[in-house]
């Protein structure tokens, strides 16, 4: 896992496992916004994101519109790269190494394989240690998130159940890879190894897993994020960081509910500064009860 | 590795003992932190100006330039900050800390420090597919050359007088630099297990 390295340029080594994972370690304790024009992405840099995340619509309009979700324009792309000197992090289905090829060539800072858009393939995840741009993957729980990372992952999700502004699913996951990470502790040698069975994946990762209490690489909230509380919330849960989807974009105030969700990301242990930042913020998304979405149209078990 | 750079004090006290801040707005914070108690020195997240008083040393972690600006300046730290710098305070960034301290960063779209007399070009070496790894000699640190992690790392392009070159790469591009008590490095040393950096900054302190 520590061994891949894709080519060299005049300076040095590139493509290392320490410069995909370095990246999100540079982005830890900041919010990674969903954007669909360079305007947008400029609201987003000017709120204070770490990064942007490219797409044609946001996850709430891929729920509504339906059809297949894939891969944004690269002319879309390319403007709101332009616009913005923050990284770009921009989508492929699961499964699509020619989407995932395509983004590297394009030279977005971060692909996410993502479950948002419709998979491609429905046996295997990109082979993501082959490439010189790091990946970012969602999981559900500990055994997805390793089985990601295994593939070359460099920094795990919560799956959440984008495009809803319900923080509910992306709560149950980031709780779920905790815990379990927690109950590792307790096994001996053969619970370690049933373990590595049971979630498919080299008993050295488990070991290593169980030994630091964290996953190898950065761990992000995503999927269902709409308010400075529920930004605070996820961080007190563990997470690391938040991708913000439809809850920006679909609100009343954009630019103040960006900033308000970034600040108290960073404060997120101080109740009475996440009280002022979101005093007046106006209409959050209005929402979905994950109980009125059909099983067929949930968008967090896709991929495994 | 302990050995190549002495022991070193920071305001009278010893690496032992010095109060180290990070801080802790936005980026690889706790990386720096973790590097710093591992060589003995009392290390703390510093995310509000007060606690600028209460530490010997300052470190600007890696992370995104204009959200550790914009934060810094709506939670008033730069003016405190400066302040410190003032009094002497040893005060080193790596990487976005370097643009942070930086007095010219052109194009830069929010509030810096603006501490350090030096020009810094922001994403110097291109995108992320762009970064690298490469081994640099270190002014003054010997042993084996310093390898060093740089991730859409910035250059610095210009610097006053009294700037000391510290590393530059094969190309000439200056990515490490010191001006009195202050500290510039466009890479990452708390990404790595060689911490002969952090020993280096500590000893600052004394000069």
């Amino acid at each position: 896992m520590t061994s891949s390295q894709n080519g060299s340029n005049g300076q040095g080594k590139t493509g290392t496992w320490t410069l995909k994972t370095g990246l999100a370690q540079m982005l830890k304790g900041g919010v990674i916004m969903d954007v669909v024009t360079a305007e947008h992405a400029k609201i987003a840099e000017d709120a204070g994101a770490v990064a942007v995340m490219a797409l044609e619509r946001v996850p709430a309009d891929i729920r509504a519109t339906g059809g297949v979700a894939r891969m944004s324009d690269p002319e879309k792309i390319l403007e709101i790269m332009e616009a913005v000197t923050i990284p770009v992090m921009a989508k492929c289905r699961i499964g699509h190494f020619v989407e995932a090829r395509v983004l590297e060539a394009l030279g977005v800072d971060y692909i996410d394989e993502s479950e948002v858009l419709t998979p491609a393939d429905e046996q295997f995840h990109v082979g993501k240690h082959d490439f010189k741009v790091p990946f970012v993957c969602g999981a559900r729980d500990l055994g997805e998130a390793l089985r990601r990372i295994n593939e070359g992952a460099a920094m795990i999700r919560s799956k959440g159940e984008a495009g809803t502004g319900n923080v509910v699913e992306a709560v149950r996951h980031l709780r779920a890879i905790t815990s379990q990470i927690k109950a590792l502790v307790d096994l001996d040698e053969s619970g370690l190894a049933e373990k590595a069975r049971e979630y498919r994946v080299p008993l050295e990762l488990i070991k290593r897993v169980a030994k630091d209490q964290r996953l190898p690489v950065v761990l992000f909230c995503a999927g269902g994020i709409a308010t400075p509380a529920d930004a605070a919330l996820m961080m007190q849960l563990g997470a690391e960081g938040n991708f913000v989807g439809s809850g920006i974009f679909k609100s009343g105030d954009p630019a103040r509910r960006a900033k308000a969700i970034v600040e108290a990301t960073t404060h997120y242990t101080d109740a009475k500064l996440i009280a002022e930042v979101s005093r007046g913020l106006g209409e959050p998304m209005r929402g979905i009860s994950l109980e009125t979405i059909p099983a067929a149209e949930r968008l967090a078990v896709r991929g495994w | 590795m302990s050995k190549i750079i002495p022991s070193s004090s920071l305001g009278g006290k010893t690496t032992a003992n010095a109060r180290v801040g990070v801080l802790g707005l936005q980026g690889d914070f706790a990386e720096h932190l973790s590097t710093l108690r591992r060589i003995g020195a009392d290390a703390i997240d510093v995310r509000r100006p007060e606690q600028l008083d209460d530490i010997d040393a300052l470190i600007i972690p890696g992370g995104e330039s204009t959200t550790i600006g914009k934060l810094a300046a709506r939670y008033e730290i730069i003016p405190k900050l400066r302040e410190r710098v003032r009094e002497g305070m040893p005060v080193w960034g790596t990487c976005a800390g370097a643009i942070f301290l930086a007095k010219d960063v052109p194009g830069h779209p929010h509030p810096l420090a603006a501490v350090m007399d030096i020009a810094v070009e922001r994403n110097a070496f291109g995108r992320q597919v762009d970064s690298f790894e490469a081994d640099l000699d270190v002014k003054g640190m010997s042993g084996e050359p310093y390898h060093a992690v740089f991730i859409r790392a910035p250059k610095i392009t210009k610097a006053a007088k009294d700037v000391e070159t510290l590393a530059t790469l094969d190309d000439g591009s200056v990515v490490a630099a010191r001006q009195g008590k202050l500290l510039a490095t466009s890479f990452h040393p708390e990404l790595t297990r060689d911490d002969r950096f952090h020993r280096l900054f500590l000893s600052l302190g004394k000069r």
